[in-house]
């Protein structure tokens, strides 16, 4: 049963992200990372971290969505990818590297501990597990982080403020 | 159950995959997707990895993915803005300013 879930949304997060690459329209593309995001989400939820698939949803298929799809419509590109390509050879490059890398990584899986069973007790996922560990363990971290958003968003203003230096 | 060897297979496929958008595309903003992409493979392979060791705290570090990509994504489009205010095109082949 979770093994055909998993099957069925390891699909969708392949084919979602296959589109979001072959699409030319760059909406078409930030609709394909919606899907995509969602099916990770449901792996989420496959994994029994429902706190994560939560935040996924939220932050992740709602918010920077939302930003890209914003941009696109601010920015409205449409067909910067229809001339040649002056970088042709830069293709078969990237095909060969990636093809090297997922090599490598079969290998490595392959070879590494995964092959041992684990230990089978699906671990809490909920937001008090993960809410606990924040605040005690990871409390440093934690307001670590909002301080990179807080710099993020200065800089956002920064950036893109009409008499930018 | 599904083992976790299956969850770190697909986070390394899809990690290629958007190796390959960022190599391949040409405009920012899907390259900016396909790093969307690696960092969502980068997370599915730290929540197996937090299930296979038996600690929440793999799904900690995911949530601190998530703030930095939040950050990154923010940042990123308000550069391209930047640029398209700049350049009245986007296309990444075109700014080759800082290269030497």
């Amino acid at each position: 049963m979770a093994l055909t879930a998993f099957w069925i949304l390891a699909a969708l997060a392949v084919g979602s992200a296959t589109g979001l690459l072959l699409r030319r329209n760059p909406i078409h593309s930030a609709l394909f990372l919606v899907a995509h995001l969602a099916s990770v989400a449901g792996l989420f939820l496959l994994l029994r971290a429902e706190f994560l698939a939560a935040v996924q949803v939220i932050v992740y298929a709602g918010a920077i969505a939302v930003l890209f799809v914003f941009a696109i419509m601010v920015l409205i590109p449409g067909k910067e990818e229809t001339g040649p390509d002056p970088l042709r050879s830069q293709r078969l490059l990237a095909a060969g590297a990636t093809g090297v890398l997922l090599v490598l990584v079969g290998l490595l899986l392959r070879s590494a501990v995964l092959a041992s069973p684990g230990p089978g007790v699906p671990v809490p996922g909920g937001a008090q597990a993960v809410g606990r560990l924040l605040f005690t363990d990871y409390l440093f971290p934690f307001e670590v982080t909002s301080v990179l958003l807080l710099a993020a968003m200065v800089g956002v203003l920064a950036l893109t403020r009409r008499d930018a230096p | 159950m599904v083992p976790e060897s299956h969850y770190v297979a697909l986070s390394a496929v899809l990690f290629c995959m958007g190796v390959v958008g960022v190599l391949v595309r040409r405009n920012p903003l899907v390259i900016f997707m396909s790093i969307e992409l690696m960092l969502n493979a980068a997370n599915l392979a730290l929540v197996a990895f937090g299930q296979r060791h038996g600690t929440s705290e793999g799904q900690v570090l995911v949530f601190f993915v998530l703030c930095v990509a939040a950050a990154e994504v923010a940042v990123g489009l308000a550069i391209i803005v930047a640029i398209f205010r700049l350049r009245r095109r986007l296309s990444v082949d075109e700014l080759t300013l800082m290269r030497w």
